[in-house]
């Protein structure tokens, strides 16, 4: 179980949150610009870092707001907790190569 | 009948050569899928000289790691065509690959306990039949004249409503489906090379030539990628994206019991699913931890909560205990079904997106597969799995559709 410190209500349970995927998918500026594979992109790809990702929670049990964190892929170790909107900060705690079998 | 014993442990049923400075094709990873692609490639179509290349040890991924259920009851005609071929051959292999792997026919159960399910149970078996996939509906008496241990009662949460049905589905042993396979490879030619991790691609152009390994470099004219949860970071290597989320999913074992459940029930709805093992173990799994993960383990929550399911749903388990735990990591797509295809690099395949459910795939997965490296068109039955429909909308959407994940 991930205890998540929630930027209003402090470290809690996983079981409060729920997982919004990747963090910084913008919605396209100019849908109608958009051809099927730039939709494809949007609706269906998302990364799948193993290593540090950006990522968005809801705690939907406690303040019901919506964050971003960088989380490591692989050891699950939260390294940073940051509003939305804001930037992705730069880590160096990046998952070591080959670092998990 | 065959399920009754097992078989000796075998000592080597492959060579373990060093690699070869090129091949006709690579697979990467051997897991089930890239054995059983290996498998096809050389017994369909005469591909023998190519290797199945392994970061760690052959089916040490989900391959070994899955509760081996197999099952065809998919709702629609595309799944449904893949996955009962799937079956089909199952029903087969144990001769064809001369290995008694204890495949066994006793039945998956798809249990429903609200309206909703109840109506979309039954809309699945309508569409199963006329798919030619055995399938019932079974009332709650029916169920547990089936599976006794079953609580049917109306004294708990979300009691039964009854249940989907289908009798050729069943069980096998995973570990030696992988070995089955291996051993015909290694028979047949196949170089099956373990502790060799795939660290980048050789291209010339858009075509791939060549695959780096950590024990050196490998000339190819085809690669085929199997690399279950691992196959956004391969492809990432080539220089493509993946429509996939890489997931934990967790399974566990209980201690050995005398036999008492008769078959396998899967609940969706409480999200737990129970079979026996032939050695006696209880066997049960549940949903996918909702974040990313390639850690091969997850969050204790979810373990929790599918004990707490399966005790409901059959009461005498609540004197057995969890013996192991473990995680492997699955390839989730947007709409639950496989991606098997062509891929944006030249000369280079993906089979993935298999997700939760791949097991049972596993040999449709490796003929459809061989078909399309050997002649670089997709085969009938996985002409519908391929990254383009990501972009053509043509989605196969058995999320929900499916009874379960698995
Ligand atoms: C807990 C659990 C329960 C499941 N239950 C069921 C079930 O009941 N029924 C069902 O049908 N399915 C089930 N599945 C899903 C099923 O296990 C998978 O869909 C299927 O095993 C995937 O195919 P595979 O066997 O080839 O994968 P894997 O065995 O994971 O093979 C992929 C291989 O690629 C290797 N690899 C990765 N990267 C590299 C690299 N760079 N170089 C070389 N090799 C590499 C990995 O080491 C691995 O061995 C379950 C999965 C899990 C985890
Ligand atoms: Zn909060």
């Amino acid at each position: 179980m991930l205890l998540i410190s929630c930027p209003n209500c402090g470290p809690r349970d996983e079981t409060e949150f729920h997982y919004g995927g990747q963090a910084h998918v913008a919605y396209p500026e100019d849908p109608y610009a958009l051809n099927d594979r730039e939709w494809a992109e949007y609706l269906f790809y998302r990364d799948n870092t193993k290593g540090a990702y950006a990522e968005r929670w809801v705690h939907s049990t406690g303040c019901r707001q919506w964050f971003n964190m960088l989380r490591d892929t692989v050891s699950y170790e939260i390294q940073a907790v940051y509003p939305m909107g804001a930037a992705a900060p730069t880590t160096t705690a990046q998952a070591p190569e080959g670092a998990s079998k | 009948m065959s399920a009754d014993h097992l078989p000796e442990h075998p000592d080597f049923l492959w060579r373990n050569p060093e690699p070869k400075s090129s091949y006709d094709a690579v697979i990467v990873g051997g897991g089930g899928h890239g054995l059983a692609t290996a498998y096809f490639l050389a017994k369909n179509h005469g591909m023998t000289n190519i290797a199945v290349l392994e970061k760690g040890w052959l089916a040490g991924g989900n391959m070994a790691r899955n509760t081996t259920i197999i099952r065809s009851n998919y709702l629609w005609d595309e799944s449904a065509a893949i996955y009962e071929h799937a079956l089909k051959l199952w029903e087969v292999l144990p001769e064809e690959l001369e290995y008694d792997f204890l495949f066994s026919q006793r039945g998956v159960m798809n249990l429903a306990h609200t309206l909703g399910d109840v109506r979309e149970s039954m809309r699945r078996v309508g569409a199963n039949k006329l798919n030619g996939v055995d399938a019932e509906w079974l009332e709650p008496d029916q169920v547990k004249e089936l599976c006794p241990i079953l609580n049917v009662s109306d004294n708990i949460r979300y009691p039964v409503m009854g249940a989907t049905y289908q009798p050729r589905a069943g069980i096998a042993k995973h570990d030696h489906v992988a070995w089955a396979f291996a051993r015909k490879c290694d028979e047949l030619g196949v170089d099956i090379i373990q502790n060799c991790e795939v660290t980048g691609f050789l291209k010339d152009g858009d075509r791939v030539v060549g695959v780096k390994t950590n024990r050196g470099t490998i000339n190819t004219e085809k690669v085929g990628l199997c690399a279950a949860g691992h196959s956004s970071v391969l492809a990432e290597m080539a220089g493509f994206r993946l429509p996939i989320q890489s997931h934990p999913l967790q399974a566990l074992v209980s201690e050995l019991h005398e036999p008492v459940h008769p078959t396998v029930v899967m609940s969706n709805h409480v999200h737990v699913y129970v079979s026996q093992a032939h050695k006696g173990e209880l066997v049960m799994g549940a949903g996918v931890d909702s974040y990313n993960g390639y850690g091969q383990r997850g969050s204790f929550h979810v373990i929790e909560e599918q004990m707490a399911a399966a005790v409901e749903l059959f009461p005498i388990f609540a004197r057995a205990h969890v013996l192991r735990t473990w995680g492997g990591i699955v390839d989730t797509t947007m709409d639950a079904s496989p991606i098997v295809g062509t891929t944006p690099v030249e000369n280079m395949f993906v089979n993935c997106g298999w997700g939760t459910g791949g097991f049972k795939g596993t040999p449709a997965a490796g003929l459809t597969f061989a078909h399309t490296i050997a002649t670089g068109a997709p085969h009938k039955l996985n002409e519908p799995f391929s990254l383009e429909r990501f972009e053509t909308g043509a989605l196969i959407d058995e999320h929900g559709a499916a009874a379960v994940a698995h």
